[in-house]
């Protein structure tokens, strides 16, 4: 028999079946899977499923009965240390579960543990940590990708069966893309931002890092759905995303643009992508060139708007009401020294970035001027998608880099989610799923990018590409 | 880097203050009359424990998001409407970012380039000692949406200050006005007036010691004539409407004792203390916050419909100003009674309850500006407080009218009224304070009084008209003031001229 860890959600609740027992011993060997794999890998900041198990007050029946589900640690979860990955968050308990945790509880699944991440979502790499960088299951000397990098290296090497991350410019499909996984960003709106402690705001998505499309569509339509405690979350109907699991691309519109495959792409990566058009274009999908002129900006206009708008998010940390204090003689030292020992040196630097960029004076000339941009980079896609049901691309221009490689050259490491940040600054769906392995034997990942709102359509491609290869028989050695 | 300076560049020397004029523009914080708070469910009730009024949106805890209360917004639309603005078609909020403990989130959501009014105006009644009353036009220039901050307290405790976060995010309506104000009497005037319309349109508490009203100032001076503004200087922390006055009349004088020493007067924020009674520097322009300002992104922007804005337009009770114009044709009262009625829409309430239990008009005008008020005054009651209700008044006045009381003696029974809180008739049956009106016992009674004085009688009959006060004041001894005047003039005359 299969070892339980290695379940997919899908598999998973099939096991369970509601059962209690059978709940039990599948979080125990997920546990000890966790205890035996972890110390290498770093996924998890807060584990403790022991504790976890007993406070929590688990339905007896829902549809995600029994799931144990490991969380993003920029998540709020009652009673659960809440870090963000930062020291100036270390201690801090919230009172209140975010709207996502919440339908999860509400559903049966079992809250797991609460993984490692960039701090405060800052980086593509989960080194910004406070805690310890988490490493790729697939090669420890390479990093998981990030933000969500503890979720996405948790799920490829089974120490979860599925995990909620968060994406603002590429943080659950870049992590998923280097680690082997699916990788889903809704579109904006689709799943409440309530209790996702805020990095961009208007870029922010929670999704769902998972083993399988099938098991993306599972959790997504958990967790998706109108808040009214979330002014920005749609009032959409949610579909039931597995009932377009399956349906083939026969027919399929598929965009391919030029922009994507420009310079800085990996040749490795480039041929992957290749492939995934050629078979996409076997199973009867008719595929052509779009343009998206304006991408070439979007990392540029990504680094004012979510750097604006995360410099302000931010002002609540300084040691008032919770969180790490440090004694000071006077507001002002409170303030100063707060802030100096608890942020790390990427989220100083986005915080005087955004600072900057929203200063009197140069407010027009960079946060006005980037707001107009993505305004651009909107209408590329609206202009796109009048021709197309879908557009295709790399999640992420090369496969994992080693630990350390970019951590003095922001820009280099900014730009690694060349290919991720223009579905968020126009607030579209976008998935990533394995497309094949480098020749280091790194996980390669492909991108689709679909309407607002019609994540189905991602899940229709995507199940129809993933039905066709073996990728996920490959299993990282640890 | 040191901004370069603006404004006069060395002031010419006045020959006198009077020469000088002072431009004053008002901001005013109005708090709404919500059960809740603008971005989250917890309720605004002043005096509660601290913080125990919050929740983790206006706690600003990590993750959680604001959601606008719809009723801020329809008082905020209904206030622009009032003060004759335009309402924005569509509703944006942004973030004003600072650092301060009372501020939990590290910015206040409010509106920066869209407010939710603008370019209004405001028609106040200024009296001024010795003046009539005369109009004046005070333009509005935006009235924003914003929620208010918490609050910091620091007696008692020792090395620290401690943060009461209840009034965190309770909606606040800033009301600017245009520089349009002259004097610290059209200041208090406009606040007034200001005040009163809030009243009638039930936006706001309008309690001053619960601050929900709060005003900070724009103040310069210049020659009058001239057009430019002088530089300006912002006085915050004024508590009270003649703190304000006050404040501005201080300010007045060290602007134009500096003019006339040839000082520069420097742009900066000065508060008012109020013990004191000075404004002190605070920060100079050079520590001015730069607030950074941007779209708030947790909040949608959105449009009200034109179909909202009339139906709340259409729901808007009778102004002060229409009042005051029906008081004047529909009562006869003169315009500054009118007026004072009015402003306090309870007062004016209270009048026309009088009117409607059938109280003569200027009789209950006048009984309510002098009597009432000044009993109220006396016992420190609140109008609210009285136990005098409107039909008792009316009850005592209509007394009066058909004679059957004095006003003198009428004067005696409020007091009653206020202390039994029992009805004018009552009291006067209890008490028999009835006027006496029967002719045949005034009759007899004057009679035995002429024959007690034949002097003044005597002097009466031969033309000294002077005589027949001390007759009437014997009489109304005999009856214990209980006569009915005017009956015994006449008794008396007839019978000494015959």
């Amino acid at each position: 028999m299969t070892e339980l860890f290695r379940l997919t959600l899908k598999e998973a609740l099939g096991f369970v079946s509601g059962n209690r027992s059978k709940r039990d011993q599948l979080i125990q060997e997920l546990t000890d899977r966790v205890k035996t794999v972890d110390q290498k890998v770093n996924a998890y900041i807060h584990f403790d499923p022991e504790r976890f198990n007993r406070d929590q007050e688990v339905p007896a029946s829902g549809p995600l009965y029994g799931i144990p589900i490991s969380i993003k640690d920029n998540l709020t979860t009652a009673g659960w240390e809440t870090t963000c990955a930062s020291r100036i968050l270390k201690g801090f308990v919230p009172p209140y579960d975010a709207t996502v945790i919440g339908k999860l509880r509400a559903a049966g699944a079992v809250l797991f543990g609460k993984c490692n991440m960039d701090e405060f979502a800052f980086g593509s790499s989960c080194e910004t940590s406070c805690f310890f960088p988490t490493r790729n299951p697939w090669n420890l000397e390479c990093v998981p990708g990030g933000s969500s990098g503890g979720s996405a290296a948790a799920v490829a090497c089974d120490e979860a069966i599925a995990a909620l991350g968060s994406d603002t410019g590429g943080s659950i499909r870049q992590p998923a893309s280097f680690c082997g996984v699916v990788g889903l960003k809704p579109t904006y709106g689709r799943v409440s931002r309530y209790g996702l402690i805020a990095f961009g705001s208007s870029l922010d998505q929670v999704g769902p890092i998972t083993k399988t499309v099938e098991d993306s569509a599972i959790l997504l339509g958990a967790i998706a759905g109108h808040d009214p405690l979330d002014s920005t979350s749609a009032r959409e109907p949610v579909p039931d995303y597995t009932a377009f699991l399956n349906r083939g691309v026969n027919g399929m519109k598929i965009g391919i643009p030029k922009e994507y495959f420009a310079k800085g792409l990996d040749p490795e990566v480039e041929s992957a992508v290749r492939n995934v058009i050629r078979d996409l274009k076997k199973l009867g999908a008719a595929c052509v060139e779009v343009s998206l002129p304006h991408s070439q900006y979007a990392v540029a206009v990504y680094y004012i708007v979510a750097v604006a708008e995360a410099s302000s998010n931010l002002g609540r940390f300084d040691g008032v009401q919770y969180g790490e204090r440090y004694p000071a003689r006077d507001l002002r030292e409170m303030y100063f020294e707060t802030r100096d020992r608890g942020f790390g040196n990427e989220a100083k630097r986005r915080i005087l970035l955004g600072t900057f960029v929203l200063s009197h004076g140069y407010y027009d000339a960079y946060y006005l001027k980037g707001l107009k941009v993505r305004t651009l980079i909107k209408k590329d896609f609206d202009d796109a998608f009048k021709n197309v049901d879908l557009i295709i691309g790399p999640t992420s221009p090369t496969p994992a880099f080693k630990l350390g490689e970019k951590m003095d050259d922001p820009l280099a490491m900014y730009l690694s989610d060349l290919y991720t940040i223009p579905a968020n600054l126009a607030g579209l769906p976008a998935i990533s799923i394995p497309a094949g392995f480098s020749k280091s034997g790194l996980p390669i990942g492909v991108q689709f990018i679909a309407r607002p709102f019609e994540e189905s359509t991602l899940f229709q491609a995507s199940s129809a590409y993933e039905a066709e290869t073996n990728w996920r028989k490959k299993r990282p050695a640890l | 880097m040191k901004p370069k300076p603006t404004g006069a560049k060395s002031a010419q020397p006045f020959k006198s203050m009077r020469d000088i004029e002072q431009v004053i523009g008002l901001e005013v914080h109005v708090q709404l009359k919500t059960e809740s708070k603008i971005f989250c469910a917890c309720p605004t009730r002043f005096g509660a424990e601290p913080n125990q009024n919050t929740c983790p949106i206006c706690l600003g805890l990590p993750g959680s998001l604001p959601v606008l209360n719809a009723l801020a917004l329809d008082l905020a639309i209904k206030t622009g409407l009032a003060l004759n603005c335009e309402i924005s078609a569509r509703i944006k909020f942004d973030r004003k970012n600072y650092f301060y403990p009372d501020l939990p989130k590290a910015y206040q959501i409010s509106q920066y380039d869209m407010p939710v009014a603008r370019n209004g105006h405001l028609t106040v009644e200024v009296s001024e000692t010795g003046q009539a009353l005369r109009e004046k036009k005070i333009r509005i220039t935006r009235a924003h949406l914003e929620e208010d901050a918490g609050k910091l307290l620091h007696e008692g405790i020792k090395d620290a200050s401690w943060v009461d976060y209840n009034r965190a995010g309770v909606p606040l309506l800033e009301i600017v006005s245009e520089p349009d104000l002259r004097s610290s009497q059209e200041a208090f005037h406009y606040l007034a007036g200001l005040k009163s319309i809030l009243q009638y349109l039930d936006v706001s508490n309008c309690n001053m010691e619960e601050g929900s009203i709060r005003c900070d100032a724009n103040v310069s001076v210049r020659p009058k004539g001239d057009s430019k503004l002088g530089t300006k200087v912002e006085i915050k922390n004024m508590n009270s409407f003649r703190g304000v006055q006050r404040a501005l009349d201080y300010e007045f004088k060290r602007q134009t004792g500096m003019l006339e020493r040839g000082e520069r007067i420097e742009q900066e924020t000065r508060l008012w203390n109020e013990a004191k009674g000075e404004t002190q520097g605070m920060r100079s322009k050079e520590y001015a916050h730069d607030y950074r300002y941007f779209p708030e992104p947790d909040l949608v922007p959105f449009s009200v419909s034109q179909k909202k804005i009339s139906e709340l337009k259409a729901s808007l009770p009778e102004l002060p100003r229409a009042r005051i114009r029906r008081f004047l044709t529909d009562y006869g009262l003169s315009e500054y009674d009118a007026y004072v009625l009015v402003s306090d829409k309870s007062l004016g309430d209270y009048f026309e309850a009088c009117v409607k239990e059938k109280a003569n008009p200027k009789l209950a005008s006048n009984w309510i500006q002098s009597e009432l008020l000044g009993e109220l005054n006396s016992r420190g009651l609140a109008l609210s407080e009285s136990k005098v209700p409107a039909q008792n008044l009316a009850g005592l006045i209509r007394l009066i009218e058909n004679g059957t009381v004095s006003g003198k003696i009428a004067k005696e029974i409020l007091p009653l009224m206020f202390e039994t809180g029992s009805a004018a008739e009552m009291i006067v049956k209890e008490k028999g304070l009835i006027q006496m009106s029967d002719s045949k016992l005034l009759e007899e009674l004057a009679d035995r009084v002429i024959k007690a004085h034949p002097k003044p009688a005597h002097d009466v009959k031969t033309g000294k008209r002077e005589a027949l006060g001390f007759l009437v004041g014997q009489m109304m001894k005999e009856t214990k003031g209980k006569a009915n005047p005017k009956l015994i003039n006449e008794i008396l005359v007839r019978k000494l001229s015959s």
